[in-house]
């Protein structure tokens, strides 16, 4: 318990050093908890579209693909694509740093091996198509229950399909890579979820979204990728 | 207080009851006279080669020769703990992982107590310093082995629920909570439990054997005290060292899961 707030502080006092221009809730609220000043510009109304963020790759490529190269701003939802077994699953945890790759991926330029991993983590999260689960209680996954407690009746269902992607949510990341959020949901959830989506995505949220489903990809993207073993293709209508 | 001797006429007589167990076994048809024997008797010529080999360097008295028995005890502990695994590091992490805990925890423990409680003259003495190396060394190779089997086996079940927490923005250290605390206890428990079932439920092995041979139960019960807080020391020691040791192998600086370190025993 200490050693989880130490860390969330800890995370939360570096993760004000690497966001410019914006101070997420996380780090306003602990700040207020702990009475920590403000180290970096004077604090304006700065909505969450005011700052446009990025996140690029370049010349990404782990054992057997790649060169990848990528860039995903915020306010944007870019569908990835490709036949199965080509390492879109793979790619995205390249580009979260779960799996050794060579290449640069970058936050607003600054290069994710200048900050500690679980700070880059906290801000490009990924969330596998297969949930974790290490306790035995559904909010205990949750590093916020209240704010998981917020977005689930937006998804209309408190079901555990949904959970992994509210724990991820409501840590509120900057980048969200998900490996087919929906493969596992019937029809009417498919919906919720892409709405959620969207409200993300008009909020700031940067997303790279695996997706088989060629319909899905039409609904929610702004861009379209596909990929190969050499690399993206860019195969926007 | 004066040792009891015991006459070889008197060792055979006890022998007498191993015989009997082998004639029962093979009256019955139940296969187990020959490894009963064969092992009845190694040990028989085990212990007294220990004992010829034991009077040899207590005669010495030199601090190399004891430190290279102490030396051999823990090399033979950590090849122990190494081949026990079923799942394993590659390379000398295999040895390392449970060894260099298990070392560090029995020398650091058995100084202490040489240097505070038992203090003998000279403080190298062999007749405290072997015997005492050996004790807490048995026990923390048993903790160590049992907190690696515990990482390695969960490591890979809990895959995806480290990842998950990888994925979210935890350090290496907090995504295997889970998993450091179980092995951690799953090491230290036999300690726990001895402690625990201490002249209660078992009458531990070095309090009887110094009342059998005439020492003053109450002297007898201190010593006991004195080792079993040791032997915590050391297990706990061992367990969390070699936890910990095995999670930073398991993880690399970028706080990824590295589970291609880690090979399964080959079959056959």
């Amino acid at each position: 318990m200490v050693n989880g707030l130490c860390g969330l502080i800890v995370a939360a006092s570096n993760y004000r050093l690497y966001v410019h221009g914006r101070e997420s809730p996380v780090s306003r609220g602990l700040r207020a908890r702990l009475s920590l000043r403000p180290t970096g510009r004077p604090s304006t109304n700065t909505t969450l579209t005011d700052t446009c963020t990025s996140l690029t790759v370049h010349g990404l490529h782990g054992r057997l693909a790649g060169p990848f190269n990528l860039a995903v701003e915020s306010g944007e939802c870019v569908a990835l694509s490709g036949p199965s077994g080509v390492g879109k699953s793979l790619l995205l945890r390249m580009i979260a740093d779960l799996e050794p790759a060579r290449g640069r991926v970058e936050l607003d330029g600054t290069d994710r091996d200048r900050m500690p991993a679980p700070v880059f983590r906290r801000q490009v999260t990924y969330v596998a198509a297969d949930a974790g689960w290490w306790a035995d209680i559904v909010a205990e996954h949750m590093a916020y229950p209240d704010r998981a407690r917020a977005l689930l009746p937006q998804l209309g269902l408190a079901d555990a399909l949904f959970e992994a992607l509210v724990r991820a949510i409501s840590q509120e990341p900057r980048f969200l890579l998900l490996d087919e959020p929906t493969s596992a949901l019937d029809p009417e959830a498919t919906a919720r979820v892409e709405v959620l989506l969207a409200r993300l995505r008009e909020q700031g949220t940067g997303l790279l979204v695996v997706t088989h489903d060629a319909a899905q990809a039409a609904r929610i993207a702004t861009r379209r990728l596909r990929m190969t073993p050499g690399g993206l293709e860019d195969e926007t209508p | 207080m004066s040792p009891i001797s015991l006459t070889p006429l008197e060792l055979a007589m006890a022998s007498v009851l191993v015989l009997a167990s082998a004639a029962l076994s093979m009256r019955l048809a139940l296969g187990i006279q020959r490894p009963l024997l064969v092992a009845a008797a190694r040990m028989v010529v085990q212990l007294i080669l220990v004992g010829l080999f034991l009077r040899q360097v207590f005669a010495l008295t030199s601090p190399w020769v004891t430190g290279a028995v102490v030396a051999l005890m823990i090399a033979a502990a950590c090849h122990e703990v190494g081949s026990r695994q079923e799942r394993r590091f590659q390379g000398a992490w295999r040895y390392g992982v449970g060894g260099v805990p298990v070392g560090i925890a029995t020398l650091g423990i058995a100084l202490l107590a040489l240097a505070t409680a038992l203090r003998p003259d000279p403080w190298y003495d062999p007749r405290h310093a072997i015997p005492l190396a050996g004790i807490v060394l048995g026990t923390a190779m048993n903790s160590a082995s049992l907190a690696l089997n515990g990482v390695f086996t969960s490591v890979s079940r809990e895959r995806a629920a480290i990842e998950a927490r990888l994925a979210l923005g935890a350090d290496r250290y907090t995504a295997f909570q889970g998993i450091i605390r179980g092995a951690v206890r799953a090491g230290v428990l036999p300690v726990m439990n001895q402690m625990a079932a201490a002249g209660v439920i078992t009458m531990p092995g070095i309090m009887t054997g110094q009342i059998l041979a005439g020492m003053d139960p109450i002297e007898s019960a201190k010593y006991q005290i004195l080792l079993m807080f040791l032997l915590a020391g050391g297990g706990f020691a061992a367990s969390a060292g070699s936890v910990y040791l095995a999670v930073w192998r398991l993880t690399d600086a970028r706080d990824r899961l590295r589970l291609e370190r880690l090979v399964s025993r080959p079959r056959g």
